[in-house]
């Protein structure tokens, strides 16, 4: 880990289900301020890739690297880990019985240990950042989902992470909501957040990519700019994904 | 008016039984509710010995009746272990306590594992340690979700409570027996205990809800959204 850009790096990721192997070798590295989006088919493993990015699944094998300290097999400094390294789920998992307010600042109170009133001003500070400051006393229940996943994203922003990873963040999401969280994310991009976003969401990919990594059976099949996947000819399969996936969408 | 002058004369003595009921009651209660959450949290997340020990507990204490479980631990455990001083009201407590407990272990059970995993999931993203997920995230809820079926235990235990009159504590029947006997006068002072157990068993029931009410969530768990 010589180059200081790097802040993620992911080697050779193995990981199987009973007799499935979802993960056959994904590897990548990650520089600061970067947006790689993941495309491709249902259940060739992105979700599941992002999971052993911090843990939530522990990969057969590979190495997770942060900032050149290692991740997998790192104990009860995994907890260390995953402060920095955000999520973002498809279905928000707010904290049902929390207030959106709440759900930003519980982590600062019982992880970073700040004072209430620290904690409930950079929590207000996070809601406003995602256009959420006005509902910062509603509870999950009584906001829409693409309020709550904007919620989710302040609370994953307000760890102050080196990386986010996005699981299908609008996936649960209708057009309209789905336009306002991906809206926070361009934002996000555009400011320098380094995220890792799962999304079938092509117009997105490609206006916020650096690079599009197409993961098919386990394994990233293509990877390159949006630019190229687009119109490089020797991207054969991408475009063939995304072929299918447009006429699909028309069809609709 | 005869009878009523009895139960008039009486109305002192009837609320010392009164007092040991809510006694027991609430002692049953506080200690069901202190053995049987962790009983819950190490039957849904402890290691397998652990679950195994706690289901006997509960098979245990599910499936012998009350008025044998209270013989067991006043004639023989209690004194066995060097316990044999214990009062009955404290032996009466404990043992309804203990059932309830088994009981309350499962209401919590249920009520833990009915909280979407999802929450576990997203406490640990942040780097939350399993206890402290547990402490913030999982147990506000599964406690909210219990509550409802929680409620149940008060009129078990306050019906329950009434057996302890075979171990001799000054409770409630004990004192209304005790009453029958010294005056001869019997349906009356029977229909008043009743209806001071309908009167505790409502109350109490009441204040219940009223908690439900209290820490209700829009959209989640139990009482009023």
């Amino acid at each position: 880990m010589n180059d200081n850009d790097c802040v993620l790096r992911v080697e050779e990721i193995h990981k199987s289900f009973g007799d499935k192997e979802v993960l056959r070798g994904v590897s990548f590295d990650v520089r600061r301020g970067e947006t790689k989006v993941f495309i491709g088919p249902s259940g060739t493993g992105k979700s599941t890739l992002l999971r052993c990015i911090n843990q939530l699944t522990l990969p057969d094998q590979g190495r997770v690297w942060l900032d050149g300290e290692e991740v997998t097999n790192s104990g009860a400094r995994i907890n260390h880990f995953r402060q920095k390294i955000g999520m973002v789920f498809q279905n928000f998992f707010l904290f049902d019985h929390l207030t959106a307010v709440k759900n930003v600042e519980l982590a600062l109170l019982k992880v970073r240990g700040m004072s209430k009133a620290e904690a409930r001003e950079k929590a207000l500070t996070e809601l406003r950042q995602v256009g959420m400051e006005d509902w910062a006393d509603h509870y999950p229940a009584e906001i829409s989902g693409g309020q709550a996943q904007r919620v989710s994203i302040a609370r994953a922003l307000a760890m102050d992470p080196d990386v986010i990873l996005f699981d299908e963040p609008t996936s649960a999401l209708d057009p309209e909501l789905t336009r306002e969280v991906l809206e926070v994310m361009k934002r996000l991009a555009r400011e320098g957040m380094t995220m890792l976003v799962v999304t079938h969401e092509m117009g997105f990919a490609c206006s916020v990519a650096n690079e599009i990594l197409f993961m098919e059976n386990g394994v990233v099949a293509e990877r390159g700019t949006p630019d190229m996947l687009m119109h490089d000819p020797q991207f054969t399969r991408t475009k063939d994904f995304i072929g299918r996936f447009e006429t699909y969408r028309q069809g609709d | 008016m005869e009878v009523l002058s009895i139960l008039i004369d009486w109305f002192p003595y009837v609320l010392t039984g009164v007092g040991a009921t809510i006694g027991l009651v609430l002692s049953a209660l506080a200690l069901g509710f202190a053995f049987g959450l962790p009983m819950a949290l190490g039957q849904v997340y402890g290691s397998r010995p652990m679950r195994s020990i706690i289901g006997v507990y509960v098979w245990f204490f599910r499936g012998l009746p009350i008025l044998i479980l209270l013989f067991l631990f006043w004639f023989g455990i209690f004194p066995a272990i060097g316990l044999g001083s214990l009062s009955a009201f404290v032996v009466g407590a404990i043992v309804l306590g203990l059932r309830g407990a088994a009981y309350q272990s499962q209401i919590f059970r249920g009520a833990i594992q009915s909280v979407n995993e999802g929450q576990m999931i997203a406490a640990r993203s942040l780097g939350m340690s399993r206890l402290t997920a547990i402490r913030s995230v999982i147990l506000p809820q599964a406690i909210r979700i219990a509550l409802p079926g929680w409620s149940n235990e008060y009129p078990n235990i306050l019906t329950d409570s009434a057996v302890c009159y075979a171990i001799g504590v000054a409770e409630l029947l004990t004192i209304t027996s005790r009453i029958v006997t010294q005056t001869h006068v019997t349906m009356p002072i029977y229909l008043a205990t009743a209806g001071i157990f309908i009167i505790l068993n409502y109350g109490g029931l009441r204040v219940l809800h009223g908690l439900e009410k209290r820490v209700a969530i829009p959209g989640f768990g139990s009482g009023a959204v």
